[in-house]
């Protein structure tokens, strides 16, 4: 080379790493890998997708969804915050609950048939501390275990096994789940590495170049060496499938603004149309710890809660109209979480303080409308311990999800939820399996004498297979497991001696198939 | 992995008795300040371990002087005039919601500019250790007054005694507002405090953190009273509200039963009581060394490490009455800190990140005078932090950043595919354009830092000084020499090329074409090798 010539030249600055590194040929990533098939699940309904939207904070039951069959029962318990009972919002054929007045989005998609409610949903032995409640519900762990997994990660680990060696493929070029926001979520953790992709701007990805040249030292530090790579290969690699797929997205129906989960269901909506084979998309909205100024002295119907409850209705029902206008919406079903609800009893700042089970909602096209479970039952007056028993274990509508709407099979469903948990009839029959809905669910379960001092005895209607009866505390601790068996349909007694314990009130929980039914009884 | 990764040592708090090295050098400083400068290197050098070790824990250098006010009014509704252009606000009552909010502002800003100006001592990475720990949210607590008050109280005791920074911390008004303490009365105790302080602060959430719901209702009735006077911006109790009643607590606490007092001190004395009973059990000790542990060291802690570090960390902490200090002095002065397993494999924290890169390249910014453009500057900073998800002042909630607590990943969680794109741009453009500020420029100047080496012309050492200087964890000898190859030699292959254009840039900087030249040449090396995964290490 002429020297003089080099001298003088010089090279452009910023085009200039790139080319040289594939001009000189630096070795490139994964140029070994082989393609594995892509085993998908027998039934799998390839183009079905999951939003899970999670409610930071513990989100308060009692005010989302007022139970409106024991009103005066509600206000005594929550004198400074209980909503009106006029400005609850009314659903079509339904008369027991009403909605926070500020959802009038979410009573739009019950009444058109959109909507399922589960009332009560929790867990034994409920955690009331955020971050160990938060870790439960993703992971879907018992609540004295520790899994270091997401129930969606196991999920997409059983789908898409091998991960991320060999993807993308020809069968899956997509990411397997995207998480919008800049963080990573238990709920996506794989055995290995996280299952989903983080992504706040699906529009531009800084775009760089990362060389493989040095084995990985056997340390700590190349193990935390090998994750920057790995996640800096996966950036690369599904960067710019997520650029294609949301700029073939022109026009998208109006969405609120000022509402940041709006605007993170906007992205999702935009994904879905533009193509992406993603299955699980997960959005976040925080806030909820509402424990002072939950409402506005003088109008409970304003305040935090209600501009929290507010813009997640009107984010949902934006989004309803927005997959519905992009011919999408038979394709998405979604639903809401926070990891615990709130205290029965009000506290002295106008707010509420951790609590247990609390209504959370299903919602989507293919949803089957209406509403699983009673008002928990309050007690006559209500004390700063007592908190809502679970009716559902959060469990069982995560394997409702992953059986009747990701068609997983009895056995991947096993390997992912761990245990078996009761399934829901939340979405439409027809839709990978049919459930064959119990009859009407009154009066399953008769407990006497109620109050009750050393003996009580239940006596409980089966429908046949398996039945479970528990005994829980006003707090929603489970106390004992009378009955955990399979029976023939028919009507059975069981004693409970019950004591030993202190007196209070305790709820009798019946489980059998799909049904459930909690009486409370009063222990002197 | 199928080997099993092995220390060299097994764990235990036995000296380092290894060579007093660049590497170890380089090791402590990353782990106790932000990055490690050159002068910094040299400097902690010639001290010697020990040495070294006590000026970073040396606490006899006056505080930083409190931030001031650089902005302007604006349309507030109350304006602070009677405070002047570079005056500090920090003892003005004003709390006007504009107001607040630019001093929630200046606050951050001037907390960056503490981070890039740090002297040779550990105190700023302690306290972003015990805001972590401590967490509160500047716009929940919103009093810009409040917010400084519980960061200067952070910062006085950060090297202190961690039994009087609870206790202080329990009726700081930031913290009253933060987690309600201010509301918690008798009629209606609020737990959010009571909880926190178990769970976060004190016991934490380990296999042997047995405290009870009870407890926490019962602490709640004990911390009830606490109010702020807004005025004189400190706290005070009411007897009024206080719950008088005595406070069983569980057999975790040994049963201790706190007698229920009456009166003007009967909130401090049930609080000493409460502080007293929560440091005399075991698991505190051993709660707060392992959060230490993860911060100094790394977050795996197996059996043998729990056994032989936690446990008589925890011991000794508990011997010296919870004084932080001589805990820290064990564990870095510790055989098992410098064990060549536990280097290079944390990864940093986007705060350390950034300010690294500016104290590794030594980035100029302006002198203190320019106290309004510096502040602006500060400020770009901050962005840079939020947006790789570390938000100095506001993490996301009262536990602190996941990337301390949150199992499996812990460090881990700071890149992900959102957030490591982020910081190669970030990085990428301090290196190259940098930013502007009323027309001042932070950007990294190579030509500076390369002209300081040893030996600039000979491309081979020019490529081993940077990358020893700032990757985390090295590069092989093959590697490094592509690089040279690609970017030195622009492809040639005789170092002559370099050394040549080096001279002449030495002696005639005016011909612009090779100035162009080496100064492009030397700034793709360095965004290179600061795009590296290697340089995400320390």
């Amino acid at each position: 080379m002429n020297r003089r010539k080099f001298l003088n030249g010089y090279l452009p600055a910023g085009v200039m790493i790139p080319s040289f590194v594939n001009g000189m040929g630096f070795k490139a990533f994964e140029s070994g890998h082989t393609f594995l098939n892509n085993v998908l699940l027998p039934g799998g309904d390839n183009d079905r997708v999951f939003v899970v939207i999670q409610l930071n904070g513990g989100n308060d039951g009692l005010n989302t969804v007022i139970p409106l069959d024991q009103f005066s029962k509600y206000q005594n318990a929550r004198q400074n915050i209980f909503i009106e009972e006029s400005k609850a919002l009314r659903l079509n054929g339904v008369d027991n609950i009403g909605l926070h007045p500020a959802m009038t989005g979410l009573q739009q998609l019950y009444n058109d048939g959109k909507l399922h409610v589960v009332q009560s949903v929790g867990y034994p032995q409920p955690n009331f501390s955020h971050f160990r409640a938060t870790d439960i519900w993703m992971s879907g762990s018992d609540s004295r275990q520790v899994l270091n997994t997401g129930w969606l990660g196991r999920f997409l680990d059983e789908m898409y096994p091998g991960f991320p060696i060999g993807y993308p493929n020809s069968t899956m070029t997509d990411p397997l789940a995207i998480q919008i926001g800049s963080v990573t979520s238990l709920t996506l953790q794989g055995a290995a590495q996280p299952m989903g992709m983080s992504i706040s701007n699906p529009s531009s990805f800084y775009s760089f170049v990362n060389n493989q040249i040095d084995p990985a030292p056997n340390s700590y530090a190349g193990k935390e060496l090998s994750f920057v790579r790995e996640m800096s290969k996966q950036t690369q690699k599904f960067g710019e499938v997520i650029k294609v797929a949301n700029a073939k997205v022109t026009t998208q129906s109006p969405y609120p603004t000022s509402n940041s989960l709006a605007d993170q269901l906007k992205i999702v909506a935009r994904l879905i149309k533009g193509g992406l084979k993603t299955k699980i998309y997960m959005v976040n909205y925080g806030g909820f710890d509402t424990h002072a100024n939950q409402t506005v002295a003088g109008d409970t119907s304003i305040g935090s809660h209600a501009t929290l409850l507010g813009n997640v209705s009107n984010a949902i029902k934006a989004f309803m109209d927005d997959l519905k206008f992009q011919g999408v919406e038979e394709r998405v079903v979604g639903m809401t979480y926070s990891e615990f609800g709130r205290r029965v009893l009000s506290n002295g700042s106008s707010g509420t303080d951790h609590g247990a089970a609390a209504p959370l909602f299903v919602f989507g096209a293919m949803v089957q409308a209406g509403v699983s479970g009673t008002n928990p039952i309050l007690p006559m007056k209500a004390t700063v311990g007592d908190n809502v028993p679970y009716q559902y274990d959060f469990r069982s509508i995560y394997a409702s999800i992953l059986s009747n709407w990701l068609c997983v099979n009895d056995t991947t469903l096993n390997n992912v939820m761990l245990k078996n948990f009761q399934k829901l009839p939340l979405t439409k029959l027809g839709t990978c399996s049919i459930l064959n809905p119990v009859g009407n669910p009154d009066q399953l379960i008769v407990v006497y004498p109620n109050p009750f001092h050393k003996k009580v005895t239940i006596q409980f209607k089966s429908a046949g297979g398996h039945t479970m009866i528990q005994v829980m505390d006003s707090a929603g601790r489970l106390v004992k497991i009378l009955i955990d068996a399979n029976f023939e349909a028919g009507t059975f007694r069981v004693d409970f001696d019950g004591e030993h314990l202190p007196a209070g009130l305790y709820y009798i929980r019946l489980q059998n198939q799909v049904i459930q039914q909690v009486k409370s009884v009063i222990k002197i | 992995m199928s080997t099993e990764r092995k220390f060299q040592t097994p764990p235990s708090l036995a000296a380092y008795a290894g060579p007093w090295d660049k590497d170890a050098v380089k090791h402590l400083l990353r782990r106790t300040m932000f990055g490690a400068k050159k002068d910094d290197i040299l400097y902690f050098t010639g001290l010697g371990i020990n040495g070294s070790i006590n000026q970073l824990l040396d606490t006899s250098l006056p505080l930083p002087e409190p931030p001031v006010k650089e902005y302007a009014v604006g349309n507030a509704m109350v304006p602070d005039t009677i405070i002047g252009p570079g005056e500090t606000w920090v003892n003005d009552t004003n709390n006007d919601g504009t107001i607040a909010s630019y001093r929630r502002g200046s606050f951050k800003k001037w907390w960056v500019g503490n981070l890039i100006n740090q002297d040779r001592t550990i105190r700023e990475n302690m306290c972003i250790f015990w805001h972590n720990h401590f967490s509160t949210e500047t716009n929940d607590v919103g009093n810009a007054q409040y917010v400084y008050k519980h960061h200067n109280l952070i910062r006085s005791n950060a090297l202190g005694n961690i039994k009087s920074l609870v206790r202080a911390m329990s009726i700081d008004p930031a913290m009253l507002v933060y987690l309600n303490g201010q509301n918690n009365n008798k009629s209606a105790p609020d737990e959010n405090y009571s909880r926190e302080i178990q769970e976060l602060f004190v016991i934490g959430k380990g296999t042997g953190a047995d405290f009870t719901e009870p407890d926490v209702k019962e602490a709640a009735k004990l911390l009830t009273g606490w109010r702020i006077n807004s005025t004189k911006m400190e706290s005070y109790f009411d007897p009024n509200r206080h719950d008088t009643t005595n406070k069983q607590f569980s057999s975790f606490y040994g049963n201790k039963l706190i007698a229920g007092k009456t009166g003007a001190t009967a909130g401090d004395l049930e609080l000493n009581d409460f502080i007293n009973m929560l440091f005399a059990n075991d698991e505190a000790a051993l709660f707060l060394c392992r959060k230490l542990y993860i911060w100094f060291i790394y977050y795996k802690i197996t059996p043998e490490v729990e056994a032989g570090i936690i446990a008589p960390l925890a011991k000794l902490l508990r011997n010296n009455n919870y004084e932080v200090k001589p805990v820290i002095k064990a564990l870095l002065s510790s055989d098992h800190f410098f064990d060549m397993m536990n280097r290079g494999c944390q990864i940093k924290s986007p705060v350390n990140m950034m300010i690294g890169l500016l104290r590794e390249f030594e980035v100029k910014f302006p002198t203190p005078d320019m106290y309004t453009t510096n502040y602006g500057l500060w400020n770009q900073m901050l962005s840079y932090f939020t947006n790789l998800q570390q938000n100095l002042g506001d993490p996301p909630d009262v536990s602190g950043w996941k990337a301390y607590y949150q199992e499996p990943g812990f460090y881990e969680y700071w890149i992900n595919t959102d957030t490591l794109p982020k910081r190669i741009q970030y990085l990428d453009s301090l290196v190259t354009n940098g930013y502007t500020v009323s027309g001042f420029k932070v950007v990294v100047d190579g030509l500076a830092y390369v002209k300081k080496m040893a030996a600039p012309r000979d491309p081979n050492k020019l490529i081993d000084e940077l990358a020893d200087h700032v990757l985390g964890i090295p590069i092989s000898a093959q590697h490094k020499a592509q690089l040279k190859r690609d970017i030195l030699l622009s492809g040639q292959s005789d170092d002559l090329y370099w050394a040549t254009a080096w001279d002449l840039y030495i002696s005639t900087p005016s011909n612009a074409a090779n100035t162009k030249y080496v100064t492009t040449a030397i700034t793709n090396l360095i965004k290179y090798m600061v795009d590296l995964p290697e340089y995400q290490l320390c």
